[in-house]
């Protein structure tokens, strides 16, 4: 494995409903968070790389805002997004600056407050992350983008809305431990069935409310560093062994695939051959479960399972903390919360510490590589990440 | 003072919320009230496109025509929403589906006279041009 490029720090403010604070301040928890994980100051950061989606709050440039407020000035600092994916892709970023040793310490700082706004105008947001022109005018919203998914696969697979419930109630299992999560009440696969319940309630069919991950406000902080400075700052490094990152067409009309994601195949593909490393390989993953059938559909084309039969490992339990594969043993975004640019550095820091066998009550037994699977909108953007200690 | 110029901008009345007003593929709204649902062909490579496209990024040209969406697709996929985005309100329940006409695919609602029983995967159905109760036009999926 190539040890050229580590992550030194992870951090993340708690997944709430609403954040009392600015936005800054919600930075602001993230990234004391990881400075006092990486043990470093700001001083020792080369640069920064603020990631979001955008819209959910007024700030233009918040990069130039939280760089001051986090005392990250006179360093640079500039802003990316990717939607959902955006803190992977910052990531990604980072990596080449430091790769390319134009800087030996970067932060990539994700964060969302999504309660600015409300729920109705937030699907609103989300939908315009699709094609505005074409697809928007019907009123589209993400649930609906997934459910039409969730239709492919189970008319091509014979996967069913109980499968997809049995991967709520695994995201809640987790949820309840843990501390950072937004959501922390059970759910089971009986309130599915429960017509007084909830979870079960339509929202765009097949998905009901409990296939849709909790809104949440957050943020995220990760350092990214070279080798050298790797070795100096810290005890447990962990190495960027590989990195994918793919496009398709925004419009649904212009795909092929409507059982899978092609963006996550071919970014998995990327990754995986980067790190040299096999599906097998995976000790852990975390994966970009904004809906329950995102999740099924992340088993498949990451590998883990043959595609249809992603069913399989969620039956058999097989993603939970002791299965063959542990899959988002933080609750996910489904209970965890999915702080649009927050995600996937809060995903990034699940593998590190994951890797590092800092992970508590979540720690999944001696784990060498961990994978992170980030899409953004309807698969449009697909980020996947290979980690190893 | 000058005079006002005059501003094309006839794709704001495009869906029950248009995000759009001005594209050079406005054309597609006239179609629409002449009872036609549109695409562009490329006239250099012959690319069919849905949604029509003003430019080819293959030939990287832009000479283009129209052609109307005709005949039957397949169903591919579709969801029934019972919640709405903002502004979209009045509409629910509604069905948003993608339609295979083979050579291009089109994205749009299904007609609201067609009960969710009665949508299959895999059934032919025809688009045709559509006015919206708030009195803006758009497409629907009908039984071919
Ligand atoms: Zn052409």
């Amino acid at each position: 494995m190539e040890k050229k490029v580590a992550i030194i720090g992870v951090g993340q403010s708690t997944f709430v409903r609403q954040y009392p604070g600015s936005i800054r301040e919600l930075a602001f928890d993230g990234f004391k968070d990881c400075l006092l994980d990486a043990g470093i100051t700001a001083k020792d950061i080369g640069a920064s790389v603020v990631c979001s989606a955008p819209e959910y709050d007024k700030q233009r440039s918040p990069a130039g805002v939280f760089a001051e407020y986090l005392g990250l000035n006179p360093q640079p600092t500039f802003y990316v997004e990717s939607l959902c994916s955006s803190s992977t892709t910052g990531i990604r970023l980072a990596y080449s600056l430091v790769k390319s040793g134009l800087h030996d310490v970067v932060a990539v700082l994700g964060f969302q407050k999504m309660s600015e706004i409300s729920s109705s105008e937030s699907q609103e947001r989300m939908g315009r992350g699709a094609d505005i022109q074409w697809e928007s005018p019907f009123g589209t919203m993400m649930p609906a983008y997934y459910a039409m998914y969730a239709r492919a696969h189970m008319e091509k697979y014979g996967t069913t809305p109980d499968d997809l419930a049995l991967i709520r109630v695994k995201a809640a299992t987790y949820g309840q431990i843990n501390d950072r999560a937004v959501y922390r009440k059970p759910v089971t696969f009986e309130m599915f069935k429960d017509p007084e319940n909830i979870m079960g309630r339509p929202v765009a069919t097949p998905l009901r409310v409990g296939d849709c991950c909790a809104n949440a406000d957050g943020s995220s902080c990760i350092i990214v560093a070279s080798a050298e400075k790797a070795k100096s700052f810290c005890k447990k490094p962990v190495w960027i062994m590989g990195l994918g990152s793919a496009t398709t067409s925004v419009n649904l009309a212009g795909r092929d695939l409507f059982s899978g994601l092609s963006a996550a195949q071919d970014a998995a593909r990327q990754a995986y051959e980067m790190a040299g490393v096999t599906p097998k390989d995976i000790d852990v993953a975390e994966v970009h479960d904004c809906f329950t059938i995102a999740e099924m559909m992340a088993y498949e084309n990451l590998g883990f399972a043959e595609p249809g039969e992603g069913k399989e490992l969620i039956r058999g339990k097989e993603t939970y903390k002791d299965g063959s594969i542990p899959v988002n043993v933080d609750g996910g975004l489904l209970s965890k919360g999915h702080p649009i640019g927050a995600t996937g550095g809060s995903q990034v820091r699940t593998i590190v510490l994951q890797l590092r066998d800092e992970a508590g009550d979540i720690q999944v037994k001696d784990p060498e590589i961990g994978l992170v699977h980030n899409i953004g909108g309807v698969g449009l953007y697909g980020n996947v990440t290979i980690l190893g200690r | 003072m000058g005079k006002k110029k005059e501003v094309d901008d006839r794709f704001k009345k495009f869906g029950t919320v248009s995000f759009t007003a001005i594209t050079k593929t406005n054309d597609f709204i006239t179609h629409l009230e002449n009872g036609k649902v549109a695409g562009t062909k490329c006239l250099d490579c012959g690319a069919a496109f849905f949604p029509p496209r003003a430019d080819c990024s293959h030939c990287l040209t832009s000479n283009m025509e129209w052609f109307d969406v005709a005949g039957s697709g397949k169903l591919v996929t579709f969801s029934k929403l019972t919640f709405a985005p903002i502004g979209f309100e009045a509409d629910v329940p509604y069905c948003i589906a993608l339609i295979d006409y083979g050579p291009y695919k089109v994205f749009g609602r299904i007609s609201s006279d067609l009960p969710e029983e009665d949508i299959q995967i895999g059934m032919e159905m025809k688009t045709v041009a559509n006015t919206v109760s708030n009195g803006q036009l758009n497409y629907v999926f009908a039984k071919a």
